[in-house]
């Protein structure tokens, strides 16, 4: 009994400690890990050129930073969500029941996502087309769905060495993961005739697009790149899905492979050549932007031509610049809370 | 006596044809099985030692390099015209100096250097020479301007840190073939970087920033320190001692001199018991429902992570305490009530401090898992990027901090190679912690335990 009595009266001590708390006046930062380098970046630079405290930046994931978001106003909520993908409704509607009404949506730039292989290996050129029929449970043969069984690269298509298919994607958890099914896997699917039969059989959604086979030549990956490079490190033959940014900081190590005849690199992104991209995101509270110290500064100063800009730093690091810069810094000047979903 | 004899002789009849001297084979069996089993314990205690050999070789090669840092040393002329264009000195209009406006500064100032030198290298320019300093640099020379402001104008002396690449190659993890492939730095460059050491202003030196400097981000790993990890662990531990001591002991006391023995006190001692055997991640869920979400503490606090490693540490600490007061003699309880003593002052006056080794013992393993726990840490938004040192006790409690086993979890998980030797060396000062508190622990235990 006198445990519980112990642990009671700690709770209250702590609660009388923290009505004597002093308002917070760092910004605090949740979300996705993909964006997190990105944001300590300019984190690190706005805490050195301004007078307010470096802002506090968390990792956790896209959407348990969307959820953090939307716990509510308040000092002990976070002040903006980092997301590598959109916001979807159900976020808004949870904002939107814990009376958070206004949400600014602030796109940074976009992340390519490549496929890279150990340097000393033999180079590729894929296409869509090749990951899906290399990857996919059931591929079109004949103008029939059969399950898959190449090999090797070689037998997915004549032109690709001849090395065994084993890949390093993504786990289903990570952002990066939809990208990978959405524009490779369903374009690949989309470009072998295998969505048609899908929908011909009554898959509505060609959902058997992105079912990947389980004879172990498909590995997911949950951890995150530096994972995925220790594992092509000891696994020569294989090839895994890295961000440019990763990418861009191992190129002693790893070797890229083009896409579609497209070498991927912030300019080829940038003007859409290179097709696996994405943007990303942050969201903003509106109702902390005039209680948190910095943070209207802190957002202004991200979306500013010195650091988001093509010259800037995180361009340096991987980022593709945003073409549309220009409008965002308007909106975030105007605190243009985001628009409804289409 | 016929019957008796007959049995002598069946008896000795069994041992017909072996002797005592002679080793028979079911004891030949039972000492192979003994030999093999020994030689299994010996394997296995061979297997761990080689294990333990193996990580902390691999820890140690890779980590002890980041107790060294690569600096370049060189004039810097804080050019008054372009860092104060009103030549006031006001600080307002100092504040607003940006890295960018000092960054050209720096390149101009290793221009004049290496002119001035003789230092140059085919197809290194100015811009490629000065990607030899690290990123921090411009903020190192901003911070210099802010604190001592007349200063502009005059040409000062600075110890810039080296870039990572730059840093790496002096330390075997860059070398001339990864730098031809690698887009961050060119063979070139690192033959400047040779010449500069010639030249005697590039050099090697202790790190003593890599335990005071903040985190820094993924384009500076140079700059990246353990100062507020080891600042944000230290707050935790002082959160943990302060309410897990205290309170630990006095349940203990209780449960063991005066709790009644029934159904209740029993249920008390298995939970106590099971509570000890709970994953660390629920303490990080319940700390999070409770003191983030219920009571409204600041996210990345200490006071948050202190709080919930109390929580996991306590069980331990109740534990020993109960052990460590049990053991003393109940005699020792007797003598101080028979010549009068009330309960109370036989516990305070003799049994506790008999018991205080144990306890302290107790303590110490428990805060030093603690020390070493990340899982909680996670989900109480610890598991940040912070640059910012926490304040001073007590309002530092509900500053954002870092912890150090979190810094290594982060840094593990950063693109640039350099943050691998980072995050080892985070290892290296971790576990000389960790031995620390248990070096401690014996020590306590071997000097001060008696045994009765």
């Amino acid at each position: 009994m006198n445990a519980i009595k112990f642990a009671a009266a700690a709770l209250v001590a702590s609660t009388a400690f923290a009505g004597a708390a002093i308002a917070r006046d760092q910004i605090q930062i949740a979300g996705s890990s993909t964006v997190l380098p990105y944001a300590s970046i300019v984190a690190e630079a706005f805490g050195e050129n301004f007078s307010f405290p470096t802002p506090v930046v968390e990792s956790g994931g896209s959407g348990a930073g969307r959820k953090k978001l939307c716990e509510g106003v308040g000092e002990n909520t976070i002040d903006i969500a980092n997301s590598s993908s959109r916001i979807k409704q159900s976020d808004i509607d949870l904002c939107a029941s814990n009376g958070v009404a206004e949400i600014q949506e602030v796109r940074i730039g976009y992340d390519g996502i490549v496929f890279a292989s150990d340097i000393n290996g033999a180079s590729f050129a894929f296409t869509p087309a090749d990951w899906y029929n290399a990857l996919a449970a059931k591929v079109m043969k004949d103008g029939a769905l059969v399950d898959n069984t190449a090999k090797t690269w070689a037998d997915v298509n004549p032109d690709l060495p001849a090395q065994d298919i084993l890949a390093f994607i993504p786990g289903t958890k990570h952002g990066t993961r939809e990208v990978f099914d959405v524009k490779v896997l369903e374009a690949g699917c989309e470009a072998t005739g295998a969505e048609e039969t899908f929908k011909a059989a009554g898959d509505e959604k060609a959902k058997g697009c992105t079912a990947l086979r389980t004879d172990g030549v498909s590995v997911d990956i949950d951890g995150d790149y530096t994972e995925t490079l220790a594992r092509i490190d000891a696994n020569k033959n294989a090839i895994g899905v890295f961000g440019l940014s990763f990418y861009e900081n191992n190129t002693d190590k790893l070797q890229v492979a083009t896409m579609s005849g497209v070498n991927p690199s912030t300019e080829t992104i940038a003007s859409g050549e290179y097709p696996v991209s994405r943007p990303l995101y942050f969201y903003v509270k509106n109702a902390h932007l005039d209680v948190i110290p910095g943070l209207q500064e802190y957002i202004e100063f991200f979306v500013s031509d010195e650091i988001a800009g093509p010259d800037g730093p995180l361009a340096a690091y991987g980022l593709v610049s945003d073409p549309e810069l220009a409008k965002t810094q308007e909106m975030v000047k105007n605190r243009t809370p985001m628009a409804a979903l289409n | 006596m016929t019957e008796v004899t007959a049995d002598i002789a069946t008896a000795t009849g069994r041992l017909d044809g072996r002797s005592l001297f002679k080793v028979g084979e079911r004891t030949r069996k039972r000492q192979a099985a003994e030999r093999r089993f020994r030689m299994m314990g010996l394997a296995a205690v061979i297997f761990s030692i080689l294990a333990l050999i193996g990580l902390m070789t691999s820890i140690l090669s890779n980590g002890l390099s980041s107790f060294r840092q690569t600096y370049v040393t060189m004039d810097i002329h804080l050019d008054a015209a372009k860092l104060d264009k009103q030549g006031n000195r006001n600080p307002a209009d100092l504040e607003k100096i940006t890295t960018f406006t000092i960054q050209p500064l720096i390149q101009s100032a290793l221009q004049k250097t290496m002119q001035e030198r003789g230092i140059s290298v085919d197809g290194v320019n100015a811009k490629k020479a000065v990607e030899l300093i690290s990123k921090e640099a411009p903020a190192q020379l901003r911070r210099f301007i802010l604190e001592n402001p007349q200063v502009i104008g005059t040409t000062v002396s600075f110890d810039l840190l080296a870039s990572g690449r730059i840093d790496g190659y002096y330390k075997g993890r860059v070398t001339m073939e990864s730098a031809a492939l690698d887009r961050n730095i060119s063979p070139e460059q690192l033959m400047l970087a040779d010449k500069f050491k010639q030249a005697g202003i590039l050099e090697s030196r202790f790190n003593w920033a890599f335990f005071t400097a903040p985190d820094a981000s993924d384009t500076r790993p140079e700059a990246a320190g353990l100062g507020v990890a080891i600042l944000g662990s230290a707050y935790m531990m002082l959160i943990v001692l302060v309410l897990a001591l205290p309170i630990g002991v006095a349940a203990s006391i209780y449960l063991e001199e005066f709790a009644p023995q029934n159904r209740w006190t029993d249920l008390i001692e298995v939970n106590i018991a099971n509570l000890a055997a709970v994953p660390s991640i629920v303490f990080g869920i319940l700390g999070l429902a409770i003191f983030i979400n219920f009571v409204g503490l600041p996210q990345s606090a200490p006071i948050v992570g202190g709080l919930v490693l109390t929580l996991m540490t306590l069980p331990t600490i109740i534990i020993a305490t109960r052990a460590a007061l049990k053991a003393v003699p109940p005699s020792i309880n007797d003598a101080a009530l028979g010549i009068g003593a009330s309960k109370m002052q036989a516990i305070f006056h003799h049994i506790l401090p008999l018991a205080a080794p144990g306890i302290l013992t107790g303590t110490i393993i428990g805060l030093a898992q603690a020390l070493g726990e990340t899982a909680p840490l996670l989900l109480i938004g610890m598991v940040a990027f912070v640059r910012e040192y926490p304040g001073a006790p007590p309002e530092g409690f509900f500053d954002p901090a870092s912890a150090l086993p979190v810094q290594v979890y982060n840094w593990t998980q950063r693109g640039d190679p350099a943050f691998v030797e980072r995050a080892s060396g985070a290892i290296i000062v971790l576990l000389i912690f960790l031995v620390v508190m248990n070096a401690i622990a014996i020590l306590l235990r071997r000097r001060f335990e008696r045994r009765w």
